[in-house]
């Protein structure tokens, strides 16, 4: 058993190499190779959360070196429940792009490098979820960051070029802090390895603890976009293509929650930042949420919301009790899975209105009544409708603040309860605007030119309050195109999506992710049993320190 | 442990001269910055090894007095990271340099969008409230005032076309969060939105 756990990163790393050497040649057998060592990878990890929950946590040695020098691999109940969400997303986020990349013009979105990129994507993150020591997870993270500079970055628009340097300078940033952290822990333990600093850790200096969990949490917080650490984020992602971003909001933040998780749990148990942690996640709450009801624009919006929800999980790890540590696990798988499928159905929206501003959308109930399912369902278990998956996570993060009952954590309930109401209605307007409203006069048609590079004055009948035409604000009248023609036309250079009926295999991916998302509802008790076992581990320490230092 | 004072200072110098760069706006300069500050830490890193010893090879060196090899592998995998990150930020930068013109960093796009919204419809409202004051409107006042107006709204385009498929709001604040529905759009053309907005 324990041969299986390096294979979720081996498998992709090795059909990276297969793809690139294919790759422009054979672009069906490049398709056919992401679709199955993806669907490879998914059943390793269902194998393996499985089996680590029967017979705990399994770990590797590479090269047989002993702990200290070599590179462990661990993966316990949470690594295994993490790998088996975000093989499952990344696998339907996959089939989505290749719907996409099917219908629009493969030669201007470069699925040659789009493969590669994803392959390695998903490689780092499932590196992060197992690596065992310190200097394997910033190599992870690397990983995971190189491929999403160039997943970003596709194609070399001037916006995404803009917004990715934004993406590249924040992340290089954090990993020199993370590098730093590393050689400071180094520095005083004498090792990287997680099992031997839970064992060593204790009996440091407690300044020197508390300046290496500091250091750590703020990497990881920025990683994970932690309120005040946050601003990259809604100014990064939306650029990118929908599935990018979709699987960007869904992964990379959670990676970071993943590793707060694990280093508050094995290296530093005993909640000394619980305060400061309960905190921020109040503000990330608060602030995501007043960010995302001011926003129209889809994208943006839903990476406000994106910002907004890590708060809750933040608020689990500062609570550090059993509860609260089964409540944040739970909402972290919730949250992968509702949030890329948020995303995604953000991408179908822009296929068939042409655009995600919401303003300028409407009447989608009727016009695309699939599509209007689409989004109800994951914006309602998103926030947190009873019956439905976010809403069991946020009563097992509420009844653990509860349970705890001191100041900060009934003023984090507080906070948890508005924000959640207010999701609700954000989620409430785009449902109104988007779907439930006719469609308003500048809604463009089925099948015509979205934007066109013209910047006459002609045909603007729009007189303004002064009675000249022409004078008055735009966009209100129909963009003038020729009627009910489908053209492709080009903005600067960058191609133009008509509004053309989106793809069976886009649909189906966000239908397969819908479903994963009422799955975790149907399978509630059983996924917060283990949830429950996986804190429970977490808490003990022993089962992880054992595996990996021998009994 | 004992560490060295030079390895120290010098990471401390580094990081403190690639840190200013970083904060600077040209990618180019940030490139620099970032090769840097990775060299300073690298530095830090090396540091984490305590005094220096033998070269850490396996035969015919005493066990107790080789240097800690681990801290050198960890520095050079940060330093091959860092030749990846390097590599990727100068094609960034050229690309940058060939679309824009420069290798600028640009402001986040919702600061611009407001500061450049306030500004025009300040400008805007300033013209209107001059052509109303004027007694007599003469034809070529019109075709003037029509100008200026065209020139405001060829700067929200200019912006708009840099900002792929972000669109710009409607301008009505109230509209823009709440949404509008069509009757609106058609009882709106009346009332002065411009400048309430």
């Amino acid at each position: 058993m324990n041969a299986l756990v390096p294979l979720p990163v081996l498998l992709p790393l090795c059909a990276t190499g297969l793809s690139l050497a294919f790759g422009t040649r054979l672009a069906r057998f490049q398709r056919f190779i992401s679709v199955a060592v993806l669907s490879a990878v998914l059943c390793l990890s269902v194998i393996l959360m499985i089996a680590v929950d029967r017979q705990g946590p399994l770990s590797v040695h590479l090269g047989d070196f002993a702990p200290p020098l070599g590179i462990t691999l661990v993966a316990d109940r949470l690594s295994g429940l993490m790998l088996t969400v975000s093989s499952a997303v990344t696998l339907s986020v996959l089939v989505y792009s290749l719907g996409q990349g099917m219908a629009d013009r493969d030669k201007e979105t470069p699925v040659a490098v789009f493969h590669p990129a994803y392959l390695i994507l998903v490689a780092g993150v499932s590196l992060t979820f197992i690596a065992g020591d310190l200097v394997n997870l910033y190599v992870g993270f690397e990983i995971m960051l190189v491929a999403s500079f160039v997943l970003l970055t596709l194609g070399g628009t001037g916006p995404r070029i803009r917004s990715g340097s934004t993406y590249v300078i924040i992340s290089l940033f954090s990993s020199m802090l993370f590098l730093t952290a590393i050689a400071m822990t180094y520095a005083a333990a004498g090792t990287a390895n997680f099992a031997q600093l839970a064992v060593r850790l204790p009996d440091l200096p407690l300044g020197v603890q508390t300046l290496v969990q500091a250091m750590l949490l703020t990497v990881f917080a920025i990683k994970a976009a932690v309120f005040p650490l946050a601003a990259w984020l809604p100014d990064s992602y939306p650029t990118a293509p929908a599935p990018v971003t979709a699987v960007f909001a869904g992964l990379l933040t959670k990676v970071g929650i993943y590793c707060m998780l694990r280093i508050e749990t094995l290296l530093f148990p005993g909640n000394r930042l619980g305060d400061l942690l309960m905190a921020v996640a109040l503000a990330s709450m608060i602030v995501g949420i007043l960010g995302a009801v001011a926003q129209t624009d889809l994208k943006r919006l839903f990476s406000f919301t994106l910002i907004s929800h890590i708060g809750y999980m933040v608020f689990g790890i500062g609570l550090a009790t059993r509860e609260a540590y089964g409540g944040a696990i739970f909402y972290v798988a919730h949250h992968i899975t509702v949030q890329t499928t948020l995303f995604l159905v953000a991408g179908l929206i822009e296929r068939r209105g042409g655009t995600n501003e919401l303003t300028r959308l409407g009447g989608l109930a009727r016009s695309a009544p699939l599509l209007a399912v689409l989004f109800f369902l994951p914006a309602m278990n998103f926030a947190g409708i009873p019956p439905l998956s976010g809403f069991i996570g946020k009563l097992g993060l509420m009844r653990a603040g509860v349970a705890d009952g001191s100041v900060w954590a009934w003023i984090l309930v507080a906070g948890a309860t508005v924000t959640s109401l207010l999701t609700l209605y954000v989620m409430a307007k785009i449902w109104n605007l988007a779907f439930w409203r006719t469609e308003p006069p500048g809604q463009t048609a089925y099948g015509t030119v979205l934007e066109t590079a013209d910047d006459s004055d002609s045909g603007d009948a729009d007189t303004g309050p002064d009675r000249i035409p022409g004078t008055g604000d735009e966009g209100v009248g129909p963009a003038p195109a020729p009627a009910g023609r489908p053209v492709a036309a080009t903005l600067q250079g960058q191609a133009v999506t008509t509004t053309i009926r989106p793809p069976a295999a886009m649909t189906a991916a966000t239908a397969g992710a819908v479903v994963l998302g009422l799955a975790f509802t149907l399978l509630a008790g059983p996924l917060t049993a283990y949830t429950d076992r996986a804190a429970a581990e977490l808490m003990e320490r022993r089962p992880y320190v054992e595996e990996v230092l021998g009994r | 442990m004992t560490m060295s004072l030079s390895l120290l200072a010098t990471a401390v110098v580094l990081c403190a001269v690639g840190g200013i760069l970083m904060l600077s706006r040209p990618l180019t300069r940030i490139l620099l910055g970032a090769v840097i500050a990775g060299n300073g830490i690298n530095l830090l890193v090396l540091s984490s090894t305590g005094s220096a010893g033998a070269a850490p090879l396996l035969y015919g060196v005493p066990l107790r007095r080789i240097t800690d090899p681990l801290p050198q592998a960890i520095a050079l995998t940060a330093i091959v990271i860092t030749l990846a990150t390097t590599a990727f930020l100068l094609a960034m930068a050229y690309r940058s340099y060939q679309l824009t013109g420069t290798d600028e960093v640009h402001d986040d796009l919702e600061d611009r969008r407001i500061f450049l919204r306030a500004e025009v419809l300040g400008e805007r409202a300033e013209l209107r409230e001059e052509y109303r004051a004027e007694p007599g409107r003469s034809r070529k006042d019109r075709a003037r005032y029509r100008q200026e107006h065209r020139r405001l709204r060829a700067r929200l385009r200019a912006d708009r076309a840099l900002q792929a498929r972000g669109r710009d709001a409607g301008g009505d604040l109230w509209h823009d969060v709440l949404g509008a529905d069509p009757e609106d759009y058609v009882n709106d053309k009346d009332d002065d939105r411009g400048a309430a907005g």
